[in-house]
């Protein structure tokens, strides 16, 4: 489908994209956490850019990071010491994890992109203090932005945003909804582009070509597939090749529980409230990232209840190395899996190193005993 | 030298070891032994039972006669026994990666098997979690919770990279109630406004104390090192805000001023003083201890014990529980780096240390990363060498010890040359 080259092409040089947006004197914002206020970023005219790492060797960032943090967490603080981010305007940390935590101030002293802000969310989401709580950190953030940009951001302009955000997350749901419904109709290489291009590419440009496939792939009638129903879940899975080597193993990804998939768009933010509100009426109830509370076994009923809503053959855990909230909940999860005879397999990414020659026997292993 | 010279000098240096001794070492194993004794009968006496993290707000408990149990302070007795390793394994083979928290990965497996040195933790009525040092403990809580099943409260203290904002002051300020609420809703009873204004003032009075105590080794030779330090800390950590622990640290700080006025130096001959960074490496204490005393070199003070006395600024002991809040959310650990670089360097030349050792602590995250910063930081600022070790708190697997021999070597080494 050619309507998504423009999405290979984005997420294959993310640099040249900035660039693009910089020459439309577009202005750019830059983020590591799905729980980023892409919605206030973008009202404030600034473009939200989720930042990868480009995976390449780890120099610079050794004189800031032991080599036991993630590589997601070194490889763009590799970047950025190396240059590679100097499209870059300004930077968000919404707090996460401990490590994201770290990097954060990290960032903070060894970096200048002009606006800086950490975004320190609660951890724990399930209680009327805790929202009050983001609804004042938001409305801070907000402040922030408004300094940094020199005049207020209007109603109008937020409730545009919103709007854009959710029709954004409107097109990726149904796309996501139509590959489950006949998991032939798009290949997961093509989605994987669809949706990490969705984190980076202009955004109003964006939900025109979201539109645009899901019109397309409507349209398209393809043959059932006979292929394993497989559910990701975990980090960021930022590995385009997983895709393609679960299908060659004879799989096909119907759903994911990803901060860089599901995680990130489920949920639309209501429209008929204080617009702070209900920032923090989505970013509350949205599918939780491990490093949040809102509940002790929260997540493991929602893979459930996904599993079972996608008629899930199988569940493979894409786990990056040294992300301990994810390494905290996997037991547990699994378990629940057990329990309702779900087979899982854990896979332990790394951004540098990739042995694929393993990875597809275990895949092939996997989908043989499902 | 002939055998009874040889018996002759071995005999004066067990003397000599013996007048270096801290005397309230003994009080202070009886005490933490009837606590552990009190804790495990805590049923047969009608007593509810708390886990707590180390960084969490135990004086409402105190206030309410429930048990506090420091699954921390236990992880760091598995690690000085040694029996880390195999606690870690085992919860390995549960599924939990071998990269996570030792502390955590021992605590999960003694929970199901009983095991460590006084076989295991008495079981919690409730669980309460303050993640001001770590989102590890979040993750460690909630599994314990789903074991147990029992309540956990979450005390979210968001962290103050940069100074302790408004909206931080009125969400902390109101999980202290709702965490009031939680405690009379488990225990069925309510809160003695009085007794919890009374275990206040004992909480300030022993973390004053306590900094007393640490801030004798400002004089040289120092009466005590970080490694007294990391075993007389127990009692702040989990008796805060007892008579207790007041009456413990009293003593202990008599002792202090008397050993600094008789000359008294826990190490022979100190002629090198450095500062210690992260949590002890509890398996490798004794070993660690002689071989810089070997090099006449004492750890004088951490980062890590003082940091049970690092808030004090902030409480005032006649609003007790409003000041909780701060005073829970600025600790050392939910801070900055830079504000944490400059508490270093405060106690850098409040102690006129020689040289900085820093423990990369694969376990702890918060503390490990953003220390190759303050290492930068403080060479820029005092010149004086930085050592950076790398090891694991409790999991031994990640240590060598031929390696942190050559190391320490080299880092004396260099401090000898420039003194």
């Amino acid at each position: 489908m050619k309507e998504i080259d423009p999405f290979h092409i984005a997420i294959k040089d993310p640099a040249a994209l900035a660039a693009g947006i910089r020459e439309k004197s577009g202005k750019i914002i830059g983020y590591m956490c799905s729980y980023a206020p892409e919605e206030l970023i973008h009202a404030a005219g600034f473009h939200p850019m989720r930042l990868f790492s480009s995976k390449s060797e780890i120099s610079l960032a050794e004189n800031h990071l032991q080599a036991y943090c993630c590589s997601l967490v070194r490889g763009v603080l590799e970047d950025s010491l190396a240059g590679r981010l100097d499209y870059l305007d300004g930077t968000v940390f919404p707090h996460t994890c401990d490590s994201i935590q770290r990097l954060s101030d990290i960032w903070r002293l060894n970096t200048n992109y002009g606006f800086f802000a950490d975004v320190v969310m609660p951890a724990k989401l399930n209680t009327a203090s805790a929202r009050a709580y983001m609804t004042d950190v938001l409305k801070k953030f907000k402040t922030d932005l408004e300094k940094a940009i020199g005049h207020p951001i209007t109603p109008a302009d937020l409730e545009a945003s919103i709007c854009l955000f959710n029709r954004i997350r409107k097109n990726l749901t149904r796309i996501y909804e139509l590959k489950s419904q006949s998991p032939g109709i798009i290949k997961g290489i093509d989605l994987f582009a669809i949706v990490k291009g969705a984190m980076i590419m202009d955004r109003k440009e964006l939900a025109q070509r979201l539109e645009t496939i899901v019109l397309l792939l409507e349209k398209k009638d393809p043959p059932p597939s006979s292929a394993k129903r497989i559910i990701l879940s975990g980090s960021i899975c930022d590995m385009v090749d997983i895709y393609s080597l679960i299908e060659v193993s004879g799989g096909t990804v119907v759903a994911d529980d990803l901060c860089t998939g599901n995680r990130w768009f489920e949920g639309l933010i209501p429209v008929d409230i204080d617009p702070l509100e209900a920032l923090t009426a989505r970013y509350a109830d949205r599918a939780i990232c491990p490093a949040k509370h809102s509940g002790n076994t929260v997540r493991g009923e929602a893979l459930l209840a996904l599993a079972k809503t996608h008629r899930a053959d199988g569940v493979i855990f894409a786990l990056l190395k040294f992300c301990d909230p994810h390494a905290f909940d996997y037991p547990y999860m699994k378990e629940f899996l057990d329990k309702a005879a779900i087979k899982s397999l854990h896979l332990e990414l790394d951004d540098q190193q990739q042995g694929q020659g393993q990875l597809s026997t275990r895949l092939e292993t996997f989908m043989h005993m499902i | 030298m002939d055998t009874n010279q040889n018996k002759d000098t071995a005999k004066e240096k067990e003397k000599d070891k013996d007048q270096r001794k801290i005397k309230s070492a003994k009080k202070m194993r009886e005490i933490m032994t009837t606590y552990y004794l009190e804790a495990m009968t805590a049923r047969e006496n009608n007593k509810k039972i708390a886990w707590i993290t180390s960084g969490g707000p135990v004086e409402p408990l105190i206030a309410m006669d429930i048990i506090p149990i420091y699954p921390e302070n236990h992880a760091a007795m598995i690690g000085a026994s040694k029996m880390g390793e195999d606690l870690c394994v085992k919860a390995e083979e549960m599924g939990y990666s071998s990269d996570l928290c030792s502390y955590a990965r021992s605590d999960i497996s003694c929970a199901q098997v009983n095991g460590g040195p006084i076989g295991g933790l008495p079981r919690p009525d409730m669980l309460v979690c303050c993640n001001n040092i770590c989102g590890t403990v979040l993750k460690w809580y909630e599994v314990q919770a789903r074991y147990f099943n029992v309540p956990l409260f979450i005390l979210d203290t968001p962290v103050c990279h940069n100074g302790y904002s408004p909206e931080i002051a009125a969400y902390v300020r109101r999980q202290i109630d709702e965490y009031i609420v939680f405690l009379e809703t488990v225990t069925g009873e309510k809160l003695d406004h009085d007794k919890m204004t009374e275990v206040g003032h004992l909480a300030l009075q022993g973390q004053k104390l306590w900094q007393k105590i640490l801030k004798t080794t400002t004089h040289k030779p120092s009466p005590m090192s970080a490694f007294d330090a990391f075993f007389f800390l127990a009692l702040i950590v989990t008796l805060r805000g007892t008579k207790i622990a007041v009456n413990f640290y009293e003593e202990l700080a008599q002792e202090m001023e008397e050993r600094v006025q008789k000359g008294i130096s826990i190490i022979p001959h100190e002629r090198y003083r450095l500062l210690w960074d992260n949590l002890p490496v509890w398996y490798q204490l004794k070993w660690l201890s002689q071989k810089f005393s070997d090099h006449n070199a004492c750890l004088v003070a951490d980062t890590y014990t003082s940091a049970w006395c690092s808030a004090i600024q902030y409480i005032d002991e006649n609003k007790f529980l409003d000041s909780m809040a701060e005073a829970y959310t600025r600790i050392y650990l939910n801070i900055g780096v830079d504000e944490m670089a400059d508490q270093v360097l405060d106690m850098i030349h409040l102690y006129d240390v020689d040289g900085f050792v820093m423990h990369s602590n694969r376990s702890c995250k918060p503390y490990s990363f953003g220390q190759l910063d303050i290492m930068e930081i403080v060479r820029k600022k005092t010149g004086i060498p930085v050592l950076m070790l790398e090891a694991d708190m409790v999991d031994p697997r990640n240590f060598s010890l031929s390696q942190a021999d050559t190391r320490i070597d080299a880092f004396m080494e260099i401090i000898k040359q420039k003194k």
